[in-house]
């Protein structure tokens, strides 16, 4: 039986008191929380049993190269890869797509090739092919979405033409919490040759990501959104895709042989983790995993459903206040703007009474300009999130009216 | 005003309600920017409100007007900008303003996280100070 009020036990800091008061979690966008379990792997492999991976024949090596490798299987299992070889440990999602950009995009896209992504993109799946097209000569596309925050099939399709060579989306957006059809998507754009990346850092904490079924191409996620620690992604790319891509970087672990004059690589994924990997956060990712295997995917769905429904109301009862990003298929992220309240000053307030959601332009400042606004505030919901998160929430924006307004 | 008439009067503010209705009013005995000051020139990057702070050195001593979108921040701004009142250029890099913030109880607002926190219009301040020691 899913019980929110139990799983947030799981989680040491949300018992804590933030300048006297309740913790009241509303970034998970940004960052979840880490559930006791992962802290205390992490710990335990440190106090007990911590050496380097994939190099000694001695007992601690031995032990910790299994314990990193079970990671990537767990992994492997949780988004249903075909192997274990096409899971590869990055630092966060940002570098599994610059890895993309540059082992990928830079050897196969020509001045005369187009990179479509939407406008709701974050920086990481934007300036990176941005910064790519650059280099390339490769034209930046955009489709758009519509005013509510929907994903429009036609405005997609209308912009995928036989130039496009790589579709890059996110499968749930950060600003809006608009759910992309990412498996149609990738159907789609199949037909033209496109290949498809999806950024799926807020979609895999919300649902479940199956690359079989999707058919990705690629599809990058950080650890640290996942209940994992920080400083740990993955990249998941089809192994004949990887096959041919060069290398990222350079140095040991990712080689077969060196000679003075020459290497030979390792095949993926150690081809893509040059030198010592985030060896503990690997694990703490794996651990987290394990943790988040302890549910039915589908529960989780359903509590963060039910609570995206609430907080809806909730928050479309507060007088001048505007939820930005309305799609019928979204997930628990609402950014909002209230009639007369800098999301700055509004921020001060929430925090002074224990809640900690982001103001800004969450890292998609052209979506958040093209919607008309230079700052937001958005609450993002976890696993552990409860009603009363989102009546204390509520009940501080009326407090933080009067006070202002 | 001055600082020290400023940590006096924190000093009697118990609740974050009193300490940002007092800041508010601070920041709205400011006046206000004009379009033409809005500029990019005057603008400080890295705070998540829009942060506009002008300098003018006269008789070898700085005064700042500035502005801002949001109205705590605005009076923060206030705070900033009677710190730095006429002081020259060696005054201003020698003054620890956390220090300042601490004694006033708004030590959060000088906090390392830049993007919320005020640090950088203290540190464009300080560029100004240094530039102009450079000459």
């Amino acid at each position: 039986m899913f019980d929110a009020y139990k799983i947030r036990k799981d989680f040491p800091i949300l018992e804590k008191k933030i300048e006297g008061k309740r913790n009241t979690y509303l970034d998970t966008a940004a960052s979840a929380q880490k559930p006791q379990c992962v802290v205390d792997i992490m710990m335990d492999v440190y106090l007990n049993e911590y050496a380097n991976v994939h190099r000694g024949s001695y007992y601690l090596s031995e032990k910790i190269t299994n314990r990193y490798e079970e990671s990537r299987k767990l992994i492997k299992n949780f988004i249903n890869a075909s192997s274990e070889r096409e899971v590869i440990f990055t630092r966060n999602a940002t570098e599994g797509i610059n890895i993309v950009a540059s082992c990928f995009g830079m050897d196969n896209l020509n001045a005369n090739d187009e990179i479509l992504l939407s406008t709701a993109e974050h920086h990481a799946n934007l300036v990176t092919w941005q910064q790519c097209a650059k280099e390339t000569g490769a034209k930046l596309i955009y489709f758009d979405l519509d005013e509510n925050g929907e994903f429009v099939w036609d405005k997609f399709i209308n912009k995928l033409t036989s130039k496009t060579k790589i579709v890059a989306v996110t499968a749930m957006s950060n600003v809006l919490g608009t759910i992309f059809p990412i498996k149609e998507i990738c159907k789609e754009a199949h037909k033209f040759g496109a290949k498809v990346l999806i950024d799926a850092c807020q979609f895999i904490v919300h649902d479940k990501v199956d690359v079989l079924d999707i058919d990705c191409d690629f599809l990058v996620f950080s650890g640290h959104k996942l209940y994992g620690p920080t400083g740990i992604g993955v990249l998941y790319a089809k192994y004949d895709i990887l096959e041919k891509m060069s290398p990222y970087q350079f140095g040991g672990d990712m080689i077969e042989h060196v000679y003075y004059d020459k290497t030979i690589f390792g095949l993926p994924p150690q081809k893509f983790e040059a030198g010592t990997p985030a060896i503990v956060q690997a694990i703490g990712l794996g651990e987290a995993i394990r943790y988040l295997n302890n549910f039915d995917i589908n529960d989780i769905k359903k509590h963060e459903q039910e609570l995206t429904k609430y907080t809806t109301l909730k928050l479309q009862e507060v007088d001048g206040l505007k939820i930005i990003g309305n799609a019928k298929n979204k997930g628990g992220v609402f950014s909002f703007d209230i009639n007369g309240i800098h999301p700055q000053d509004l921020a001060f307030v929430l925090g002074k009474e224990g809640i900690g959601v982001r103001t800004g332009h969450f890292c998609a400042e052209p979506l958040v300009n093209k919607l008309g606004y230079n700052s937001l505030t958005r609450a993002s919901l976890g696993i552990y999130s409860t009603k009363e998160d989102i009546d204390i929430l509520i009940e501080t924006l009326y407090k933080a009216k009067k006070f202002f307004i | 005003m001055s600082i020290e008439n400023l940590i006096d009067d924190f000093s009697f503010l118990e609740s974050w309600e009193d300490k940002y209705k007092y800041l508010i009013e601070l920041g709205n005995a400011l006046p206000r920017f004009s379009d033409e000051q809005k500029v990019d020139e005057w603008k400080i990057s890295g705070c998540q409100s829009q942060v506009w702070i002008i300098p003018h050195f006269d008789n070898n001593h700085f005064y700042f007007e500035g502005d801002s979108d949001a109205i705590i921040v605005r009076g923060i701004i206030a705070v900033v900008l009677e710190i730095f009142k006429d002081k020259s250029a060696q005054e201003i890099l020698d003054i620890d303003v956390e220090e300042i913030f601490d004694k006033l109880g708004l030590r959060e607002h000088v906090s390392s996280n830049r993007r919320s926190g005020m640090l950088s219009m203290v540190d464009k301040i300080r560029f100004y100070a240094q530039s102009s020691l450079k000459g």
